[in-house]
């Protein structure tokens, strides 16, 4: 027994340089993962992006009738509409009540209720979205017939809604960490001027914690860009740019989930998901990256 | 407000009680003050309220609407009757499957990486670009992860769509999680204890192995727990890279699936029950999806019991 | 310079001159370690007392913005050029200010050098473990309990508990960095007995903000100020009324600093 641990000792000491090579190879393979996730989707759908599509009509027709026999059009305008359009629902649902949120736990209550709050919160971010979705399509669906007396409730309301109660989790919890990190002398030399609570938050609270907060939320659009089951399963299925809450819409992540198991593998629908596919990558690549500016901005001013 | 009084004068000259005198008295002001907070509090309450109710209702609808057929036979059978009756067995085996497979790849990865990032890099523009890599990672959309899965997995290294595609899919969508976690969870082991290391001789593997890790442990654990929910509640990046509708395997071997058979998964099983079967009985799209649900929230409460545990705990 | 007789030079440090960002921490300082001696290092704070230790072991190194020139050499080898740093730092005890009890058994604590440089077997890391904690007069006090946490420890113990851990790989040479500024007078008072009876074995540096702890151990100080060396002689001369230089008797009189 012991000298097979001497052995195993005595192993490790040879194989130290080669576990600190395995560490470091690990350390850079988030690197390697985004660059092999564009790699990889760019390469399925390159046949077409070089050979066949209309660069400026993917990204400005709402035409898009991928299996129409005679006239096939690759159209993405209304998708993007539908992504669009559900994310800023979801956004004015989700920004104020998240950002509320985020106020009263971090300023209003005390400890225990705060901790139990944030279990909440994390157990909420948790649940799945195909049973959000799920919940969309049943319990929403009948709601929004029910109270709006429309013929169809799935449409980009339910959507919104449902991506809604997905972000707020995400816009509350980034939100607190961004109203902690404001000093409490700020808030004690403000009430010792004789602002009220409400000053305290809107002129003091709120603006230092600014960026903070734009990060959370755009921390929740990202989310609510790429969700996909979710607003699959919710928003009814209509390519087009939509008018009101109650049409029904299709978003980018939705098309690629409903149609890439139909499409003929290597034909030019096929990969133009693919080539959807670098769109949302490029999409939320922006908007992650802005967000890591904004939250770098926080950290040099601290 | 306090009504604290003067304290009367002690001089023998003058025995006369000075009247108590309130020293603060509530103020039109003050009160107004008052009266504002308390409506912000309340609204802020109101707004905190509405966040956390979905929860608690979904929770209990769900489990209502589940009820009559929560049985063990629920859990044992496969689905039958073109998924109108049975229960869920290949698919929660196939669950079971990906989330394993999955977290064996992405623990070790995901904690090594953290290790690296934490123990090894030293602050550069290097290291500024992995953790935003990281960052980006968790942030390209779940169907976008089924694409690359599609595209690396099952066409280019020719898994084909199978269980070990789905598998290595989840692993890489789900890495940000655990490389967060670990870093955080070594990043409270104080840096004097490494020091204290480094000053006897101990090489940085020794004090990382000797010192960081053991003291991190249950903080990677939480880690390693919360990617194991997201791993059994995604849907998208198993779609197309192994998971499909329907497919029977022998009730009660847990062996029944290989590692490049085709499976079902409880998330998936609840999207094509709720979307692609007509005349699915209600309780049986309930009870899948309770089922789902259970499984993630109980394992995150797992986590979170740990973290409190822990927190506890503390060994110094 | 006075030299004691009979000693042979066990470390020799020249010109060194380290920066931080750019800024000095220690100005080209050059002096002598002998064997076996009690090395007194006095001088207030900022002055680049803990800097010069740290370029003795190379723990400089793990600083991303220290630039260091000039030599240290030990036994007469320059500690730049001994490729296994960790070899080095295993000959060399460190005890900084602010007792570090590792979060391990009390045991452990002790018997994770040894360990690291590979010692195995239970008997023999049975018999350093008793001898390091007795030599930091910590072994009375714990022996019943030595699967207890160090990190429980009393700060005072635990300060003796970091003597003992920089003992236990066998140092030729121990280093203290204001070991007692966080702890009792009475402990602190052990701890210098304890360091009387190391100096027949080991070369001690004994870097210290109260100068009398200087003046009781030491057999020779330096005196570094404003980053450079002022002075190194015998205690006698140091601590007498006519030191070589005006600042030294002003600092040991408490005139500044």
């Amino acid at each position: 027994m012991k000298t097979i641990a001497n052995v195993f000792h005595q192993l490790e000491r040879w194989l130290e340089p080669v576990i600190e090579g395995i560490i470091r190879l690990c350390g850079i393979s988030a690197i390697i993962f985004v660059f092999g996730i564009f790699f990889f989707v760019f390469r399925e759908g390159m046949g077409f992006f070089f050979g066949g599509l209309d660069i400026v009509e993917f990204l400005t027709s709402p035409d898009w009738y991928p299996t129409s026999l005679n006239n096939k059009r690759y159209g993405v305008l209304a998708l993007i509409a539908g992504t669009f359009s559900v994310t800023a629902l979801a956004m004015v649902i989700a920004v104020p009540f998240g950002l509320g949120a985020a106020i009263f736990v971090s300023e209003f209550c005390g400890p225990k209720l705060k901790e139990t709050l944030k279990i909440v919160i994390e157990l909420l971010a948790a649940i799945p979205s195909v049973v959000w979705g799920f919940i969309g399509l049943t319990v929403m669906n009948a709601l929004i017939i029910e109270l709006f007396t429309v013929p169809i409730g799935l449409t980009m309301l339910n959507g919104g809604i449902i991506l809604a109660l997905m972000s707020v989790p995400i816009i509350v919890s980034i939100g607190e960490d961004a109203l902690k990190a404001v000093p409490d002398s700020y808030r004690e030399a403000a009430e010792a001027l004789g602002a009220t609570r409400w000053q305290v938050i809107y002129r003091v609270l709120l603006p230092t914690a600014k960026n903070g907060l734009l990060a959370a939320v755009l921390l929740g659009v990202g989310r609510a860009v790429g969700e996909t089951m979710a607003v699959l399963m919710t928003t009814g299925h209509a390519v087009k740019i939509p008018t009101s809450p109650f049409d029904s819409v299709r978003t980018l992540t939705a098309t690629i989930a409903a149609e890439l198991g139909e499409a003929a593998v290597g034909s030019d629908h096929y990969r133009v998901l693919f080539i959807i596919g670098v769109l949302l990558f490029s999409i939320t690549f922006i908007v992650n990256f802005v967000t890591d500016l904004v939250i770098k901005g926080i950290r040099e001013k601290a | 407000m306090p009504t604290d009084t003067v304290p009367s004068s002690t001089s023998p000259d003058s025995p006369e009680i000075i009247e108590p005198k309130l020293m603060f008295t509530a103020t039109e002001q003050s009160r107004k003050k008052q009266l504002t907070e308390n409506i912000a509090r309340c609204i802020f309450f109101v707004m905190t309220l509405l966040m956390i109710l979905p929860l608690v209702l979904i929770v209990v609808y769900l489990f209502v609407k589940a009820a009559p057929i929560l049985s063990p036979e629920f859990f044992f059978m496969n689905p039958e009757k073109g998924m109108r009756a049975g229960g869920i067995w290949a698919p929660l085996l196939g669950t079971i499957y990906i989330v394993i497979i999955s977290l064996l790849v992405s623990a070790p990865v995901g904690v090594l990486a953290a290790v690296y990032l934490n123990e090894y890099a030293r602050e550069s523009w290097f290291t500024r670009i992995i953790n935003l890599a990281v960052v980006n990672l968790a942030g390209v959309p779940s169907i976008v992860h089924a694409l690359f899965g599609v595209g690396a997995f099952v066409y280019f290294a020719r898994m084909g769509r199978s269980v070990l595609a789905a598998s290595l899919t989840l692993a890489i969508m789900t890495l940000p999680v655990i490389i967060a976690s670990t870093k955080e969870a070594l990043g409270a082991v104080p840096m004097a204890f490494r020091e204290a290391c480094w000053n006897t001789g101990a090489t940085r593997w020794q004090t990382i192995r000797g010192i960081v890790l053991p003291n991190s442990i249950s903080g990677i654990l939480t880690g390693v727990i919360l990617q194991v929910s997201r791993a059994a509640g995604e849907t998208a990046p198993i779609m197309f890279t192994g998971a499909v509708f329907f497919k029977a395997i022998s009730e009660g071997d847990v062996l029944a699936y290989g590692l490049f058979d085709r499976f079902m998964a409880l998330s998936m099983h609840l999207y094509q029950l709720s979307t692609q079967v007509p005349g699915v009985p209600d309780a049986l799209e309930y009870g899948t999806a309770i089922v789902l649900l259970g499984t993630v929230l109980m394992v995150n409460a797992l986590a979170i019991v740990l973290r409190v545990y822990l927190r506890s705990r503390k060994r110094w | 310079m006075a030299k004691i007789s009979n000693s042979t030079k066990k470390i020799e440090i020249a010109d060194l001159t380290v920066r931080y960002d750019g800024v000095e921490a220690l100005k080209g300082i050059s002096f002598d370690i002998y064997e076996n001696e009690i090395l007194g290092i006095i001088g207030p704070a900022q002055s680049g007392k803990t800097t010069l230790l740290k370029t003795i072991n190379r723990t400089i190194e793990l600083e991303p913005n220290a630039q260091v020139s000039g030599s240290v050499k030990i036994d007469g080898t320059d500690v730049k050029s001994i490729k296994n740093v960790n070899q080095l730092r295993r000959r060399i005890g460190m005890v900084f200010p602010l007792p570090v009890g590792l979060p391990l058994s009390i045991y452990d604590n002790v018997a994770f050098a040894p360990r690291t440089a590979g010692i195995r077997k239970r008997s023999e890391l049975d018999e350093l473990v008793e001898r390091c904690l007795q030599q930091a007069a910590l072994w009375d006090e714990v022996k019943d309990r030595l699967k207890s946490l160090g990190t429980k420890l009393s700060g005072g113990q635990q300060q003796r508990l970091t003597i003992a851990r920089a003992l236990s790989h066998q140092p030729e040479i121990l280093c203290l960095d204001e070991f007692s500024i966080a702890i009792d007078p009475v402990t602190t008072m052990r701890i210098e007995d304890i360091l009387k009876e190391l100096r027949s074995q080991i070369t001690i540096i004994l870097v210290t903000n109260l100068i009398q702890q200087a003046r009781r151990l030491a057999g020779r100080t330096a005196f570094i100020f404003e980053n450079e060396l002022i002075e190194i002689n015998n205690n006698d001369i140091i601590f007498s009324d006519s030191p070589a230089n005006r600042l030294t008797y002003d600092y040991v009189n408490g005139n500044f600093g």
